[in-house]
């Protein structure tokens, strides 16, 4: 049997694969260019008898999909950087208190309403360091409609396997394109469940660490009852200052997700081997960036791309690698240069990081980029 | 036999952190003495807060319990409760917490008409950071942010919950400890979204400000101001001035309740499969 077949948008995309992921609750607020994720589950969640709600804001669409998670559901909100930012309050009290969910945040012009029907990627930092305080992230950027609908299931394998907050970041140009998608089959795509206690519940704690870095989350109507706040809090659950125990529980937060950077991180590495100079891209820019790959090695330049998949953890170690191969590394990205920080934190000084840096609502095209190629060589 | 509270509390959580002469503690008993009333069953019961002195409180009872962040409880249970609508949901905050930073996530709670209930404690102070006005102050009143007198008119709950939609609202005070219980209790049974405001003191950083020499001063004041509404009926304008009502103030039995509301948008949608 052939597979389905369809014509979509990222953010339409990003809707089915959540219903793949077995997303049974959505809260969200009307915000463009994310609103198509809303639209397409408000007509199909209620089929499979799973709860949408459109809230009052971006802060309750963020505590709605939180309060739904504890009561057992698989649950997404969708926005954009206005939204983001008002959802850092509780993005950070979903990392504190542990509770999986999947944020989609379409990235649009910025600070503030900035340009709304455009294109950017300026929201890579804020993905990271948006809430107050140590946390961990976990960032997704997909590059095209099929990878938006493959990642939001990985980000909902990588939320309930981590415990935490995950979120998936495509630009407005990958969010709104339409390109063909093959669905895969139920069971083609593992889905991963919740880790769901094996101790009886008068012996339940919901920050047990003799399971692990992430210990088992029972859910809330199922015969577990216990306590969740946002205060730094003991194994059991209530909260304390205790001094050791903060530190140990902030620390253990992070490294859950650091010490598995290696599961987390995904990349793509295109005509690599031989590059003397690696264009390091994500989202909507890589496509431009493959095509000024492609012309330079016609030209006879050995030219190559790393393609970030998983922006939080970063992947230090690939670029690191990368640095000690390459005699520079191209970064063009819709911000002012976010993602070059990183590299150049990476690259240690070991080659020189050039950026092309577009904050004007355009795409950043190859021609741009293949002239910045030449400027390494 | 006197009532057995510690079967609802959770060993070793206690003391509270409430001040001497507080009337959350109050409020506490009189929601335990409702659950057990109502043969609540503790899985099955989320209490929920937001931030404050009043949202401690959850962590004390026994139940599921879901201590969020500041003036999001109502939001926060609206998911939950849409995820197991066959749960109990009662939450659980003071009055700058519910009426200021939460207050758009009170008014679209009372205005679904999500079935939960809504417990405030008004003590017309921001208690926990040390005093400042809330929306609850009342005006020329004394906070710590307002040392000339309180320019801000304030807030009346009960019509604020009204006017937003909620179907079910009384008020009473931690005077009448006796009252509170049977209040929360016809609100739980209510099905639709139910408020409970509780007039309560704060002696630390309302009282002292505002020259009441104790706490059983602050104490009179509610039994002085609280005028059952059965008994306002028969006062004149004039003898109720300075007055507050208290009991089951509103009540509307006919408005749709949303996780039924919604129970229809899933047939609905099953059926245009």
């Amino acid at each position: 049997m052939s597979k389905k077949v369809a014509f979509l948008q990222g953010n339409e995309a990003a809707a089915y694969g959540a219903l793949y992921a077995g997303c049974d609750f959505f809260a969200g607020y009307p915000i463009t260019p994310s609103t198509e994720v809303s639209e397409v589950l408000s007509i199909e969640l209620p089929k499979t008898g799973g709860a949408f709600l459109q809230m009052e804001d971006e802060i309750a669409a963020m505590a709605a999909i939180l309060g739904g998670a504890l009561a057992g559901a698989k649950a997404l909100t969708s926005t954009s950087g206005p939204g983001l930012s008002l959802k850092q309050e509780l993005i950070g009290y979903g990392c504190i208190a542990e509770i999986p969910c999947v944020v989609y945040n379409v990235m649009r012009g910025g600070p503030s309403t900035g340009m709304p029907t455009g294109p950017s990627q300026s929201d890579v930092m804020c993905a990271k360091w948006g809430t107050h305080g140590d946390h961990p992230a976990i960032c997704l950027v997909p590059a095209s409609v099929q990878e938006t609908y493959e990642m939001v299931i990985r980000a909902f394998n990588l939320s309930e396997k981590y415990r935490t907050p995950v979120l998936v970041m495509p630009d407005e140009i990958v969010a709104h394109m339409r390109e063909r998608i093959v669905f895969p089959e139920p069971g083609e795509i593992e889905v991963i469940p919740r880790k769901a206690p094996t101790v009886p519940p008068e012996k339940y704690k919901p920050y047990d660490t003799s399971f692990g870095d992430v210990p088992p989350l029972a859910t809330f109507g199922s015969g577990y009852k216990f306590h969740v706040t946002g205060l730094n809090k003991m194994q059991d659950g209530f909260p304390t200052t205790k001094a050791e125990i903060v530190q140990a529980e902030e620390e253990r937060q992070v490294r859950k997700v650091v010490a598995n950077t290696d599961d987390i991180v995904e990349f793509e590495e295109y005509l690599l081997d031989d590059a003397d100079v690696a264009v390091v891209a994500y989202g909507c820019t890589s496509r431009s960036a493959r095509y000024a790959v492609n012309i330079a090695r016609e030209q006879g330049i050995k030219a190559g791309m790393f393609r970030i998949k998983t922006f939080w953890p970063f992947p230090d170690k690939q670029i690191k690698a990368l640095a000690g191969k390459v005699k520079g590394i191209v970064i063009p990205e819709m911000n002012l240069g976010m993602c070059s920080l990183e590299l150049e934190r990476c690259a240690q000084g070991k080659v020189p990081v050039l950026g092309i840096f577009r904050v004007d609502g355009e795409p950043i095209n190859p021609d741009q980029i293949l002239a910045k190629i030449k400027e390494v060589i | 036999m006197a009532f057995e509270y510690e079967k609802w509390l959770r060993p070793g959580k206690l003391p509270h952190i409430w001040c001497p002469g507080c009337g959350h503690g109050i409020v506490m008993k009189g929601l335990i003495r409702a659950m057990d009333t109502l043969k609540l069953k503790k899985e099955e019961t989320a209490i929920l807060s937001g931030i404050g002195c009043a949202s401690r409180l959850p962590g004390y009872i026994d139940c599921c319990t879901l201590h969020t962040a500041h003036g999001r409880a109502a939001a926060f249970a609206t998911g939950l409760k849409m995820a197991r609508p066959e749960m109990n949901v009662i939450l659980v905050g003071g009055d700058g917490d519910g009426t200021a930073i939460g207050g758009n996530h009170f008014i679209h709670a009372c205005r679904r008409n999500i079935d939960m209930t809504y417990i405030i404690m008004n003590n017309y102070i921001y208690g926990m950071t040390g005093g400042q006005f809330s929306p609850c102050t009342p005006t020329g009143h004394k906070a710590s942010t307002t040392p000339y007198g309180n320019p801000d008119p304030c807030f009346d709950i009960v019509e604020l919950a009204k006017g937003a939609g909620a179907t079910f609202v009384a008020r009473g005070t931690a005077f009448h400890a006796n009252q509170i219980d049977k209040l929360i209790v016809e609100a739980v049974q209510h099905k639709g979204f139910s408020v409970v405001e509780i007039l309560d003191d704060c002696p630390t950083t309302y009282g002292r400000r505002n020259k009441f020499k104790s706490v059983v001063e602050m104490m009179n004041r509610l039994k002085e101001i609280a005028v059952p509404v059965k008994a306002a009926e028969k006062m004149t304008a004039e003898q109720l001035q300075g007055k507050v009502l208290t009991g089951v103030l509103y009540k509307d039995v006919t408005k749709p309740e949303y996780t039924a509301e919604y129970a229809k948008v899933i047939e609905r949608a099953k059926a245009s499969k």
